[in-house]
């Protein structure tokens, strides 16, 4: 019987089957962690009070959010110098976000169960999100004006409402015209400063044109004044209104409106508002900008800078990395010299991604955009330009990195194309090359496009190369902006992968944090499928153009 | 023409009832010639001491076993050869007159007076359209009028207009293997070249199929010369003027259809016509 089983074959079936379904499991086990764990930082969660009395300790009440609870046993707490009669072995302990991090020191404090009594849910809580020191959680008391109370008890909820709106709405108007309109000036007046330097280098700074210079920096800086003048308007009328609220050791703060972000309270709202809350702060986590040290805020810059990283790397190693195969498999002398050169560049994507980090570094910033300093941009020396770290040198090492799976792909679908299609075009009095760009190489694009598709995996998930040349923490400008010439590939740039790092193990609140690693690994992850169905999406079309020649 | 029989039965000379005359090799005007042709691959020998002189408009068919190196003396006349590495020729093969292996001579442009259609189709991934323009397109012609118009001349030619006349900007490779290589000899004739070089044209056709490749045969060699390869002796006899059958790489006789069919002056030659090798 049993030897029948394995002469059938079975077994290896069995065996094979349980290696697909454990790599499927693994997949989407990862997939639905980081996707529970991401999401569920969104939600805005119930927020609960209570009574805690541990012995030895003052009692009080805490005000927070469950966000985990874990089994301890006993012994452990016995070993910490808490004893709790029990007959359990284990008993549960929760770790609240009781926020508040400017009054209480820390935003998360660990509970035990047996020693926690009197909880409520009380409607009247309030959760203000802060562009600073993370969450407020409390009750309202009054809201002032200039320092004077304008509504106390029930009316302050209304009222908070309605002047936040009006706080937000400054809020926007402030950042618009600092963003916009005097970062533009700013740029001009740079772009000034350099054009006379530039001129002073080439010996053409004669009065006339020093002049002409100084008098547009004279009007850019009439302009900055009236901003300036605007903005301190601004400023004032922002600063208005405050809060005052209680904390949950009963201490009262006065919190300013210009520091509040959005303000709700959960414990009051439906499901539905609830829903809607949740995809408002989805939304802002993808279109927003950072605060608080990544902390807080949206990754949006993150996100731009990624696939803008990622569609000038697949410009610029498509091209190369197709020319490279054309040449070698349909131009160069098949003999040893190009079985080692396809050797080479088959270990080439073996080699460690840090080193083309150190090579881009050494090889693309130092050599080539020093030069480039030397030569294009003298006028801003010896602050450099492309001799920097950057966007330009992140992709063009990326393409590095990835070059040999282009090239290897590319070459494949060379080698696929039937002989008879190239005779069939030779025979009508094509050349060589007249047959490679009518027919080989359209007929070769999807297999190309393969190569572009496994580069792009392997690039947007590529970190520590780029850590040496270009990606940084907080990037304070875009890559791509309103600015001309609009692109600036010098500047460097956020990356998604960079993020996780960074603000799970480099922020000053890892635990606050954690969850946003979880989002933004999903985000990555997203944003790489996104990347790859696109170029898969392409690829396929070409694919129908050229059915039926795979025989 | 060749009826349904002669695929089934043995040789139908009947099929060879045409209308015109016994052919006479000497009173044509002769087109492609090569003479004391060697041709090697590396160290192998495929073609020994070939002399043949091919009549210009007329229907010439290479026969012989497998091997014997008429696929490689038919892709002597438009230097196919080149693209293999290792091959290296003697003697000499000169297209009216002139010799075609010269260095001065643009392979190209050789390629555009000697046409090839090869033994699978071999339409490219294109329309229907695109395919037959291809080779008007190389040559630079921009004007889309005469495109056009040699695109449906051509079609015409090679009896597939009919056919594809509604769908000619459709992908070329939806075509059956038989209108794939009318469409590749359309392709061909559209350049007019002189000469038309068929390797085995018919073999991966159906019946149907190769009966209409050999009435377009008939109809072409009033404009071209046409050399066919073919394996098929009742094709050869059926579409040929005049024969050529060769032996392990030498040319054993060449002559008039007729009498290479039906009073073979080699024993080899009849041997194998009737069967007993090859």
């Amino acid at each position: 019987m049993m030897r029948d089983w394995f002469k059938s074959g079975s077994p290896w079936i069995w065996l094979n089957a349980a290696a697909v379904s454990a790599s499927l499991i693994i997949v989407f086990g990862l997939l639905l962690l980081i996707a529970v764990r991401g999401l569920g930082h969104f939600w805005p969660s119930d927020v609960m009070q209570m009574q805690y009395t541990q012995p030895g300790t003052q009692a009080m009440r805490v005000i927070g959010e469950l966000t985990e609870t874990e089994l301890v046993s006993l012994v452990n707490l016995h070993s910490a110098g808490i004893s709790i009669e029990s007959d359990k072995k284990n008993i549960q302990r929760h770790l609240f976000k009781t926020g508040n991090r400017d009054v209480l020191g820390s935003d998360f404090r660990w509970l035990i169960e047996p020693f926690i009594s009197d909880k409520t849910f009380p409607r009247e809580l309030i959760v203000l999100e802060r562009r600073e020191w993370g969450n407020f959680y409390g009750y309202l008391k009054a809201i002032k004006e200039n320092g004077k109370v304008v509504a106390e008890g029930d009316k302050s909820w209304p009222e908070l409402q309605q002047r936040l709106a009006r706080t937000l709405d400054i809020f926007d108007q402030i950042r618009d015209i600092e963003k916009g309109e005097i970062g533009d000036i700013n740029y001009a007046i740079e772009g000034l400063r350099l054009k006379t330097r530039r001129l002073e280098l080439d010996g053409k700074d004669t009065p006339a044109n020093l002049k002409a210079i100084a008098d547009e920096r004279k009007e850019l800086q009439a302009d900055y004044q009236g901003f300036q003048k605007e903005l301190s308007d601004l400023y004032l009328s922002i600063n208005r209104d405050s809060l005052t609220a209680e904390v949950m050791d009963g201490k009262t703060v006065d919190i300013p409106l210009a520091k509040i972000v959005r303000t709700f309270r959960p414990n009051d709202m439906s499901v539905l508002g609830k829903v809607g809350m949740y995809f408002a702060k989805l939304w802002e986590f993808v279109s927003d900008e950072p605060r608080e040290a990544n902390t807080e805020g949206g990754i949006f810059p993150a996100i731009f800078g990624t696939v803008m990283m990622v569609l000038i790397m697949s410009m610029m190693v498509t091209p190369f990395g197709v020319v490279a195969a054309v040449y070698l498999r349909e131009y160069a002398k098949q003999g040893p010299l190009t079985r080692t050169i396809r050797i080479a560049v088959n270990n080439l994507a073996g080699v460690p991604s840090i080193v083309y980090g150190v090579f881009g570094l050494g090889f693309f910033v130092y050599f080539l955009g020093g030069n480039i300093d030397q030569l294009f941009y003298p006028e801003a020396l010896p602050a450099p330009t492309y001799g920097t770290p950057g966007i330009l040198w992140s992709s063009l090492t990326l393409a590095i990195l990835t070059v040999p799976v282009v090239i290897v792909a590319t070459e494949e679908g060379l080698s696929r194309i039937p002989r008879a299609i190239r005779e069939g075009s030779l025979a009508l009095g094509a050349t060589k090359a007249e047959t490679l760009w009518r027919t080989v190489i359209p007929m070769a694009t999807p297999a190309m496009m393969t190569g572009m598709i496994l580069a792009i995996a392997r690039a947007a998930g590529e970190v520590a190369p780029l850590m040496l040349v270009g990606v940084v923490k907080l990037a304070p400008s875009l890559p791509l902006d309103g600015n001309s010439p609009f692109l600036h590939l010098d500047r460097k740039f956020m990356h998604l992968g960079f993020h996780i790092y960074d603000v799970g193990f480099q922020s000053p609140n890892v635990e606050a944090a954690r969850p946003l690693v979880y989002a933004t690994a999903l985000l990555l992850v997203i944003v790489i499928v996104i990347l790859n169905l696109a170029a898969i999406y392409i690829r396929n079309r070409l694919r129908e153009r050229y059915k039926g020649m795979e025989s | 023409m060749a009826s349904q029989q002669g695929f089934t039965h043995g040789i139908n000379l009947d099929a060879l009832n045409r209308t015109q005359q016994k052919m006479d090799i000497k009173a044509e005007t002769i087109c492609l010639q090569t003479s004391a042709l060697n041709l090697f691959y590396g160290e192998k020998q495929a073609l020994r001491n070939v002399d043949i002189s091919l009549p210009a408009k007329r229907v010439s068919a290479f026969i012989g076993p497998s091997g014997c190196g008429k696929s490689t003396l038919l892709r002597c006349f438009n230097r196919m050869n080149d693209l293999v590495d290792s091959c290296r020729i003697e003697g000499s093969i000169t297209l009216d007159g002139s010799d075609i292996n010269d260095k001065k001579v643009d392979v190209a442009n050789l390629r555009r007076r000697v046409g090839m259609v090869f033994q699978k189709p071999n339409p490219f991934p294109k329309t229907i359209y695109e395919n037959v323009a291809y080779g008007l397109r190389l040559q630079g012609v921009k004007n889309r009028r005469l495109i056009d118009e040699r695109v449906e001349k051509s079609l015409h030619g090679a009896a597939l207009w009919e056919e594809v006349k509604d769908r000619l900007h459709d992908s070329a490779l939806g075509l059956s293997g038989g209108q794939q290589q009318r469409l590749v000899i359309a392709r061909a004739i559209a350049i007019e070249p002189e000469v038309l070089l068929l390797d085995e044209p018919a073999s991966a056709l159906d019946p149907i199929s190769t009966l209409k490749i050999e009435e377009l045969i008939n109809e072409l060699k009033d404009n071209y010369t046409i050399i066919i390869v073919t394996h098929n002796m009742q094709q050869a006899a059926r579409v040929s003027d005049y024969t050529a059958f060769m032996y392990m790489g030498e040319l054993i006789e060449f002559g008039d259809t007729d009498t290479i069919f039906t009073n073979p002056g080699k024993k080899q030659t009849e041997d194998y016509i009737t069967g007993r090798y090859g």
